[in-house]
């Protein structure tokens, strides 16, 4: 097993390498102007000089290789550089944010594999069933609804419909401290939402992999033996109907980073989402770099974390396969 | 760790995060009743990009964490904040002293003195500092201090409104020098002499102020101040709805909506923000005087203001707005739409295809940028294309970013704003004067006309303001013979806000509106009604 983690931070490192370097070159092929971003409307008055000065200091005019190498060699000293589009150090940016953005990814994920393995396996019992027919329509219509219209059409019906729920922000607009109870009444939306995203493919494999274990002879011969239903259900089918999910678990990473970066946005989460939105418009190197080398990061972990569970559920999937 | 220690690891983690999403779902007490008096909520739709000073912020005055040496009351007119008095400025216009102020301290308790003063000038004018406003302080060739309470400025050119550039918030010497200007802590955790303490900033969110016990100008009543950031209108305005706000920045018909709410008022800022169409002087076609001066009384600018503005705003016909002191009277222009055919005829623009005009087989037509998003440019756009068409000019209308338009600027028309109301020196020597054509965003239509160039020398040079007066007229009168811009309207900044204290005033606007502008430029001078 510490062969496998070995192995894949090795992998890792030519990955980061590679998709710093992309994320550098895409920004500067982009058609924004870091200068123009940074000055802002004060850049609309600005006279040509001025802009010059802007551009020399932020080394705006350097080749991307060049800022791309100084970047990295900087990082790898555990300097992180300084966001131009949000005047602080990146290090403080990230660690301002990312809190909040580990706990509604946290809470959603958490929600959506529970309420996936619950709805699948309800589902996986009767299969053809009315239960499961109408779970799987509502999945299959889910799947294609884009997770930031989800959010406008909560927001639409709790918060201006119905008033039960804050529209955004972390708390409510004339409180400044983050209380845990304005933190968990502010959270319930953006993480419901996020959750119903990602919840679609759970229930979609659960019921798959629960109903295919029934059919299986290990489960037929429990059955057989006269084994109660729960017993069957859970104690058997499950434990094998669960392994595609445990794949699953990692290879949604991806998906539930960029749905929290619309989530975030929608609800005006102060989690690192706006800080990405920023950074790429504003072309803030450094900033952009840093948090597209955290969201490799992630995808990479995730995908390590769902081979390792699936070591660890099935003893017939060696780790050095 | 064998995979049994891992097993069980596993379950007691998701043991824990799923304590943690069933303690989400509980549903905590809902704080949304009518917060304390003392408190204040209002929504804006600007972030700052930074709360320092020495990078731009709150040089325009009205910043609530500083003072400047300077401020504006509720007619804009100058009065002493940090200095004792008004500046005395020597005979040739070149030295302005400033005396300071006896006894204040920064917020952190140390006093502020001289070298705050000389320091944060200097600091902005340093080519390092990433400040993207520094040449508003072109005029300056040194600052330094006399003594400890006398600031001494010397300029490089006399320079009439410099004493209004001085409204620019005073950075403590002591905190800021010690670290990264551009990116130091200072940039978003200030300190200053004003009268309120940012108390705390989550960016993306809000700003939150706490009265400064302090302040030197005595303690305000309103203790706490919140100032939220939402960008989208409607959002806004179902927040002031529901009793999360106190006030708001609000577009006409949204503000329309509040008009029968006893417990609202509505409050008309009228403002410099103009919108102009910037006519290049190297287009065939906008460059041409006679297709200018057509344009300018082809379009229906009462129109715009009723249909696009909802009534708030006012006709413009130069930067200076019509009842500003600085208006020159008789320079309004009539919406004539036969007049414009008329001089289009005798400049030999005919009738051709499709109702466009040629002259020598150049069809009367270019194109007209604006950017994309902004509702009430593109409006502006289409009104001013449409009006043009009735007169035989075809403008194509196009949107797009501004990286997309500033390398057009110098042919085709871009659908601009401005506006400041501090002096008319501001607005109208960065865009009108040929020197600065092309430079940066600076006279973006290359407009180029002897006279205003000489008019604009004089209007900034002279002490007098009789003779300044008479420059900015003949600068107006000029842009009737040549209008190298079509202005189009003024446009009127609204705010609803909850009756609840007094008095409740606002400011002439400029064409930024940020933090500083609105019912709460004086939020230190609010006092509870009840």
């Amino acid at each position: 097993m510490a062969r496998l983690v070995g192995r894949r931070a090795l992998f890792a490192v030519p990955v980061l390498f590679c998709v710093t370097f992309g994320v550098f070159a895409i920004a500067a092929a982009s058609p924004f102007d870091p200068v123009k971003a940074y000055a802002g409307t004060a850049g609309l008055t600005a006279s040509q000089e001025n802009l010059d000065q802007l551009r020399a200091n932020l080394g705006a005019d350097d080749p991307f290789t060049v800022r791309w190498w100084d970047w990295l060699t900087s990082a790898v000293t555990g300097d992180l550089g300084d966001s131009s589009s949000l005047r602080q150090p990146v290090a403080q940016v990230i660690a301002e944010r990312i809190g909040w953005s580990t706990l509604l990814c946290a809470v959603a994920f958490t929600l959506a594999v529970l309420g996936g393995t619950v709805l699948g396996v309800l589902a996986a019992r009767r299969r053809g069933g009315l239960f499961d027919r109408a779970i799987t329509f509502v999945c299959y219509t889910l799947e294609a609804a884009p997770p930031f219209w989800l959010g406008l059409l909560a927001v639409w019906l709790f918060a201006l419909k119905l008033d039960a729920l804050p529209a955004g922000g972390l708390t409510d607009t004339a409180s400044e401290v983050a209380t845990a109870g304005q933190v968990t009444h502010h959270l319930i939306l953006p993480a419901a939402v996020l959750a119903i995203s990602q919840l679609p493919w759970f229930v979609l494999y659960v019921r798959q992999g629960v109903g295919d274990a029934m059919d299986e002879d290990p489960v037929r011969g429990a059955r057989a033996r006269g084994l109660s239903e729960r017993t069957v259900l859970f104690g058997h089918a499950l434990r094998s109907g669960l392994l595609p999910v445990l794949t699953l678990v990692g290879s949604r990473v991806p998906e539930l980073i960029t749905g929290a970066l619309l989530i975030e946005t929608v609800f005006s989460w102060p989690g690192i989402a706006s800080a990405t939105v920023e950074a790429a418009t504003s072309v803030d190197f450094p900033l952009l770099a840093a948090l597209t080398v955290l969201a490799t990061v992630a995808v990479l972990a995730g995908n390590l974390l769902s081979d390792l569970l699936y070591g660890l559920a099935d003893p017939r999937v060696g780790f050095d396969g | 760790m064998t995979a049994r220690t891992i097993r069980t690891l596993t379950a007691a983690t998701t043991a824990g995060v799923l304590a943690v999403g069933a303690a989400a779902c509980s549903t905590p007490d809902n704080g949304k009743s009518g917060g304390p008096k003392d408190a204040a909520v209002v929504g804006i739709a600007y972030e700052p990009d930074t709360l320092s000073p020495l990078l731009g912020y709150g040089k325009d005055g009205n910043s609530k964490i500083f003072d400047g040496l300077l401020t504006h009351d509720a007619k804009m007119r100058l009065k002493p904040a940090l200095a004792a008095k008004l500046p005395q400025v020597s005979g040739d216009g070149l030295t302005y002293t400033y005396t300071l102020r006896d006894g204040v301290r920064f917020s952190d308790g140390e006093p502020f003195t001289a070298d705050d003063v000389v320091f944060t000038y200097r600091t902005i004018l340093d080519k390092k500092t990433n400040n993207a406003s520094k040449t508003e302080l072109d005029a300056i060739k040194s600052v330094e201090k006399k003594d400890d309470k006398t600031v001494v400025f010397r300029l490089k050119y006399p320079y009439a409104p410099f004493a209004e550039r001085t409204v620019l918030p005073i950075a403590p010497e002591h905190v800021a020098s010690k670290q990264d200007v551009n990116t130091g802590s200072f940039t978003t955790k200030p300190i200053g002499t004003g009268p309120y303490l940012l108390s705390s900033w989550s960016k993306g969110e809000k700003l939150v102020f706490k009265a400064n016990p302090t302040y030197w100008g005595g303690v305000p009543k309103v203790k706490k101040f919140t100032m939220a950031i939402i960008k989208d209108d409607d959002v806004r305005a179902t927040r002031l709805r529901s009793g999360d706000l106190d006030g708001a920045i609000l577009p006409p018909n949204l503000a329309a909506t509040f008009k029968s709410d006893d417990d609202l008022r509505t409050l008309t800022a009228k403002t410099y923000d103009y919108r102009t169409v910037t006519l290049p002087s190297d287009n065939p076609v906008a460059g041409d005087r006679a297709v200018r001066r057509a344009l300018d009384v082809a379009v229906d600018r009462q129109a715009m203001v009723d249909g696009i503005l909802d009534g708030a705003g006012k006709a413009a016909y130069g930067p200076v707005p019509t009842d500003s002191e600085w208006f020159t009277k008789g320079t309004e222009r009539r919406h004539d739409l036969a007049a414009a055919q008329r001089i289009l005829d005798e400049a030999g623009w005919k009738a051709g295809k499709g109702g466009v005009r040629a002259k020598n087989g150049k069809r009367a037509t270019f194109t007209l940028w604006y950017l994309s998003g902004d509702k009430l440019r593109q409006d502006h756009a289409l009104a001013y294309a449409s009006d043009a068409k009735k007169a035989g000019i075809e403008i194509k209308v196009q949107s797009g970013t501004w990286e997309v338009i500033e390398p057009r600027m110098k042919r085709d028309a871009v659908l601009a704003g401005g506006g400041s109301p501090a002096d008319p020196d501001f607005d109208q020597y960065t865009l009108l004067n040929s020197a600065l054509a092309g430079d940066g965003f600076n006279n973006m239509a290359f407009y180029d006309n002897p006279d205003v160039d000489k008019a604009l020398t004089e209007g900034r040079r002279s002490g007098d303001k009789a003779k300044r007066k008479a420059a900015y007229d003949t600068i107006q009168r000029e842009l009737v013979d040549d209008p190298g811009y079509t202005f189009l309207t003024h446009i009127d900044h609204l705010y609803v806000l909850a009756d609840r204290w007094a008095p409740l005033t606002t400011q002439v606007e400029p064409h930024d509106h940020g933090l500083a502008s609105g019912p709460w430029w004086d939020v230190e001078n609010w006092r509870p009604k009840k």
